[in-house]
């Protein structure tokens, strides 16, 4: 399975990640894309908002809020990842909704959302920036 | 409804169909104002009768309708092994003779004869074999057949026997004839008529028959007198003449020791004579609609009863009669009008059914026949003149029709264009619609209209809970499979997808996926949702696969090609709790720990600040533990001996145990050694839904084992093996498998018993839906598991060698892997940081989540 990577915790102490240095284009490294498991996820700390950042078998990563609304848990990271129609989602842990990755809408609730991050990868390092 | 004073009813006879009305009356609420004295002249309570033929594999237990022998209801007194003997009309009393053990409290001169009054009183004595005036017939190794009494006695006859004989050839007759081939006599069927089943079939159906009934090596004799029984004290032979012949014709002797008699019923109405109440010309107590004798307190229901003069021999009309007479003590309007006496044999590998106007004594009547010598199959259709309606029907050799028939009989529904089709081979004649109105399950009066109801009002998804909710096919089960088509019928018609694939990625069951997966020998989730399914699979698909794929290889679940897959509890070996937090279940293997043991656990729940519960299955819970602390804590755990308690997986929890013989005075085997044993053979080993054992050290059952997937009760010559039980939101009693085993045999079943289910169970189905939905139930794992009939037996076996030679504790294997323990971090860019969200508050002088707040999000369901 993947190992961590150079990626130091030093560099991403939560305590550099205030909101006021989170501009569209000051994304915030969190870790080498290897550390998340092929459709698995890791939870990370963004400007002291708990992620949840996933990547699907092709690859593609995502990130959401990591607090599952329905429980009020911070356990997103942790559920399964797949399919439903076209849409790549994660099951939460906990009463297993189905949230889209791209978008963070609940797929059995339509008045449930989760925040969605942006994210993008960088030399394989994965970088979350601000709400979508 | 009746106010003031609470009044008696006293109930003469514990059979099916007094069992029903007590059952009946507690569930419609007559016994808030009624109390239920109930005599049962038989030494256990009611059983099913229909099935007992089955005692012979499955002994007394496993027949009972009320096991336990006592109902919920207390104002419900059961008494046994007592005699009603006399019926006071005048004072209002029955005079009843019980043997001394049978009522200590009741009586106060016991061994003696008690009086008890009544405000209504209901005859339910039921009927007696009909033994005609045969010389001899009073011959030691002369039997009836119609309670589990009368079968032990044939069984102890039949050792020391070589050939037996069923005198009448009717249903009955050839149930019993069967039970005599079991029993490894030489079995002969002598009936007086020209053919066999001669109220039910017609000259070429009763031939049919024959040759169906001859390859089970029953030698039938039809046409045929009974001259005399011959031999001493004891049979040793029957003498018989050809029917239609004089007396003093020549006769033949069919040498035998036993004799069974199954030339009818009579129905048991003595008391009802004796005070003076009208009998019907043939028998049974004559009672009106509402199945009330002469005497407007007196009521007689099941087959004793005659109404409107007519006795009916069969269990439905009497539950009938005992849902009529409680309505009828409500002041509802229930009456009992008549019944249908279609009939559907069960002996083993024969189809014969037989319904309605079978032999067209209706004016007009036309038959249509089918009939195909070589495969042994007829079929008769009866109907009407102007041929749109069916009247009735025969079918030898395959009554797979039957279910679909039988109710457009009752419904008077029009018939297709081209009848014949419903019997034609090839169609089952299931795509022809039935009424709402039809009667699915004539045992228990359930139409179409009420699975249809179950189905839509009362949430029911599967055979097994239409059973719960609305009865049909709890009785004699012939009714199943019809059940199980309405069921996929009116799910494929309200567009809900029947096709019972797991998801949306795969259109396999889980069954068919075990056997995917075994013959590809595949590993990986991709390798087969690539091959067999479509997508990235889900929440259902992927722990479902997981499971499989560890049942056949017994790897650690979290090797990197199954970590993903499994379920959240899996993922990280503990259990997930409200606040993001997780549970530790040290095994505690049959709930016997000691000292130093508990005060390892006192002392990790005190350091780590965890709150301390025990369960309801004999162990120790620490809840409240982070992620990331879970590897900490069970590296202390691990060190001190203990091992993964399995409390997250869908695999075997707990074998509960009782202190047994050991230390209890009335223990007769070391329950706890058993229960360490199971459980440490069984431990790790993923299935359908969770398993959970028990064992208990004698009949007391102080372990509950009978409320687990198998529960096992020690007897004096070794263990009873029960399977099928449960707790939860459906609990289930488990019932017997096999009885008096060793404890070698016992793990051999418990093997083969575990992995059947491993490998053909629905994803989540704990083992009594499994069992119920099986087609022949527990007989059906009876004969795979203790009869070993599809010759798997050895291989089963094998499987579950294979577990428990590849078992390793999940916890120290992931201890000492980093890359397992890399998962167990808060967050991956602050693995330091515990997660915020997370804190708790004291109560009773121990921790409790403070719920997270919910963010506000639209309004979560
Ligand atoms: C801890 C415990 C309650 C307690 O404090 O006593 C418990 C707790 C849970 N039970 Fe249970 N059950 C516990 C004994 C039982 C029992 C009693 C027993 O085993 O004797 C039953 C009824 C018996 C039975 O299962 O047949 C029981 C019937 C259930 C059911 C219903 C199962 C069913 O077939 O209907 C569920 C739900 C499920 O499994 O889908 C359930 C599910 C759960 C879960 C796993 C729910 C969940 O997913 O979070 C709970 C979490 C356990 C944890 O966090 O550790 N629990 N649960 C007991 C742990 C026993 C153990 O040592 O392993
Ligand atoms: C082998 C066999 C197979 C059968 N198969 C079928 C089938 O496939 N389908 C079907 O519909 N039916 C079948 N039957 C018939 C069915 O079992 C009966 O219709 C049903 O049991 C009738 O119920 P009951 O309560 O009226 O009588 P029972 O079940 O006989 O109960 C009467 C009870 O009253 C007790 N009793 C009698 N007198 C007294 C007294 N004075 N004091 C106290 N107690 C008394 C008796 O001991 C008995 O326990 C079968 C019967 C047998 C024997
Ligand atoms: S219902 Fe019972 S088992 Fe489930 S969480 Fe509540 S207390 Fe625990
Ligand atoms: S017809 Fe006997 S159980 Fe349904």
């Amino acid at each position: 399975m993947s190992t961590v990577t150079d990626s130091t915790p030093d560099a991403m102490t939560p305590d550099s990640m205030t909101p006021d240095s989170m501009t569209p284009d000051s994304m915030t490294p969190v870790c080498a894309v290897e550390a998340i498991p092929l459709e698995g996820g890791v939870a990370a700390l963004v400007g002291g908002a708990a992620v949840a950042v996933f990547r699907t078998y092709d690859g593609s990563v995502f990130a959401i809020g990591n607090v599952d609304p329905f429980s009020g848990a911070s356990v997103l990271s942790r559920g399964i990842v797949g399919n439903r129609g076209d849409a790549p989602v994660v099951s939460s842990p906990m009463y297993k909704q189905a949230f889209d990755l791209r978008t963070g809408q609940c797929l059995d609730d339509d008045s449930v959302r989760v925040p969605a991050y942006a994210v993008s990868v960088v030399d394989g390092v994965v970088h979350v920036g601000g709400v979508t | 409804m009746a106010t003031g004073k609470r009044q008696r009813i006293v109930v003469v006879g514990h059979g099916m169909v007094g069992h029903r009305f007590a059952q009946a009356a507690v569930e419609r609420g007559l016994t808030e104002t009624h109390d239920l004295l109930v005599f049962g002249e038989e030494p256990r309570e009611a059983y099913d009768r229909v099935a007992l033929t089955s005692w012979f594999g499955q002994g007394s237990d496993a027949l009972s309708l009320l096991p336990g022998g006592a109902y919920d209801d207390p104002r419900v007194r059961l008494v046994l092994d007592s005699v009603v003997t006399e019926v006071d009309r005048v004072a209002q009393t029955v005079t009843v003779v019980s043997p001394p053990s049978a009522v200590p409290d009741l009586l106060s001169n016991p061994g003696a004869v008690t009086v008890h009054e009544y405000d209504v009183l209901v005859l339910a004595t039921g009927a007696a074999p009909f033994v005609p005036p045969v010389e001899g017939r009073g011959k030691d190794g002369c039997f009836v057949y119609r309670t589990i009494e009368d079968l032990e006695a044939i069984k102890a006859a039949s050792e020391s026997a070589t050939s037996g004989v069923v005198i009448g050839g009717g249903l009955l007759g050839l149930e019993a004839a069967n039970a005599l081939v079991q029993l490894g006599l030489d079995t002969h069927v002598v009936e007086m008529a020209p053919r066999l089943m001669p109220v039910q079939l017609d000259g070429a159906a009763g031939s049919t028959l024959v040759r169906h009934i001859e390859k089970l090596g029953v030698k039938v004799h039809t046409g045929v007198l009974t001259e005399e029984i011959e031999g001493g004290e004891a049979v040793t032979g029957l003498r018989v003449r050809q029917a239609g012949t004089d007396e003093g014709a020549p006769t033949d002797v069919i040498e035998t020791q036993v004799v069974v008699f199954s030339a009818g019923i009579r129905p048991r109405d003595a008391l009802a004579r004796e005070c003076d109440l009208e009998v019907a010309p043939r028998g049974g107590v004559l009672v009106d609609e509402q199945c009330r004798s002469a005497d407007p307190r007196i009521f007689a229901i099941g087959e004793c009863a005659a109404p409107g003069g007519t006795m009916y021999g069969l269990v439905a009309p009497g539950y009938t009669m005992a849902e009529v007479v409680v309505d009828a003590l409500l002041d509802g309007p229930g009456a009992f009008t008549g019944a249908d006496m279609s009939t559907k044999l069960k002996l083993l590998g024969v189809d014969v059914a037989s319904f309605g106007d079978a032999f067209a004594t209706t004016d007009g009547a036309l038959e249509l026949t089918y009939s195909d010598a070589v495969a042994g199959v007829y079929k008769k259709l009866v109907v009407s003149e102007d041929g749109t309606r069916l009247l009735g029907g025969i079918l030898v050799g395959d009554a797979s029709a039957y279910g679909v028939l039988r109710p457009m009989v009752s419904s008077g529904m029009a018939l297709p264009d081209n009848p014949e089709q419903l019997i034609l081979p090839a169609s089952s004649g299931v795509q022809i619609g039935m009424p709402d109105e039809a009667q699915v399950c004539s045992c228990n009066d359930v139409t179409k209209a009420d699975i249809l109801h179950a189905l839509t009002d009362e949430a029911c998804e599967s055979v097994a809970d239409v059973k719960q909710c609305t009865r049909a096919g709890s009785t004699c089960g012939s009714c199943v499979s019809t059940v199980k088509n309405i069921i996929e019928d009116h799910f494929a018609s309200v567009g809900k997808v029947v096709d019972k694939g797991l998801c949306e990625h795969f259109r396999l069951t889980r069954q068919e996926l075990f056997d995917v997966v075994a013959v590809h020998g595949y590993r990986r989730f991709d390798d087969i949702v690539e091959a067999h399914g479509t997508g990235r699979g889900c929440d259902i698909c992927k722990p479902a696969i997981a499971s499989i794929l560890a049942s056949q290889t017994s790897t650690h679940i979290l090797e990197p090609v199954t970590a993903e897959l499994q379920d959240t509890n899996d993922k990280y070996l503990g259990n997930i709790q409200r606040n993001g937090t997780y549970s530790v279940v040290p095994r505690i293997p049959g709930g016997e720990i000691t000292p130093e043991k508990l005060i390892v656990i006192g002392e990790v729940a005190r350091d780590f600040g965890l709150y301390t519960k025990i369960t309801g299955g004999q162990r120790i819970d620490l809840f409240g533990a982070r992620m990331e602390q879970l590897p900490v804590i069970w590296r202390r755990l691990v060190d001190a001996g203990f091992e993964s308690g399995h409390a997250y997986g869908k695999s075997l929890r707990t074998v509960k145990s009782c202190v047994g013989s050991t230390w209890c005075r009335y223990g007769v085997q070391d329950s706890v050694g058993l229960a360490i044993a199971l459980e440490l053979r069984y431990r790790g080993l993923r299935s359908p839904h969770k398993l959970k054992g028990g064992v208990s050290g004698c009949a007391r059952e102080c372990a509950e084992a009978r409320g687990k997937d198998f529960g096992v009760i020690a007897t004096e010559k070794g263990w009873n093996l029960y399977v099928g039980g449960n707790g939860g939101a459906t609990p289930a009693h488990a019932r017997l498998l096999a009885g008096d085993l060793d404890t070698a045999t016992l793990v051999a079943y418990l093997d083969r018993f575990l992995m059947y289910y491993i490998r053909t169970a629905d994803r989540l189905q704990r083992t009594s839906t499994w069992i119920e939905q099986l087609e022949g139930g527990l007989d059906r794992v009876r004969e795979v598991v203790v009869e070993d009939s599809l010759g798997l037996g050895a291989e089963l076996e094998a499987e579950m060698a294979r577990h428990v030679g590849g078992y390793e504790d999940e916890w120290r294997a992931t201890l000492e892997d980093p890359a397992k323990l890399e998962r167990f971090v808060s967050f991956v860019n602050a693995p330091g940081t515990p997660d915020p969200s997370i804190a708790f508050t004291t109560e009773r002088d121990q921790i409790q989540p403070i719920a997270p707040a919910l963010i506000p999000v639209g309004a979560p369901a």
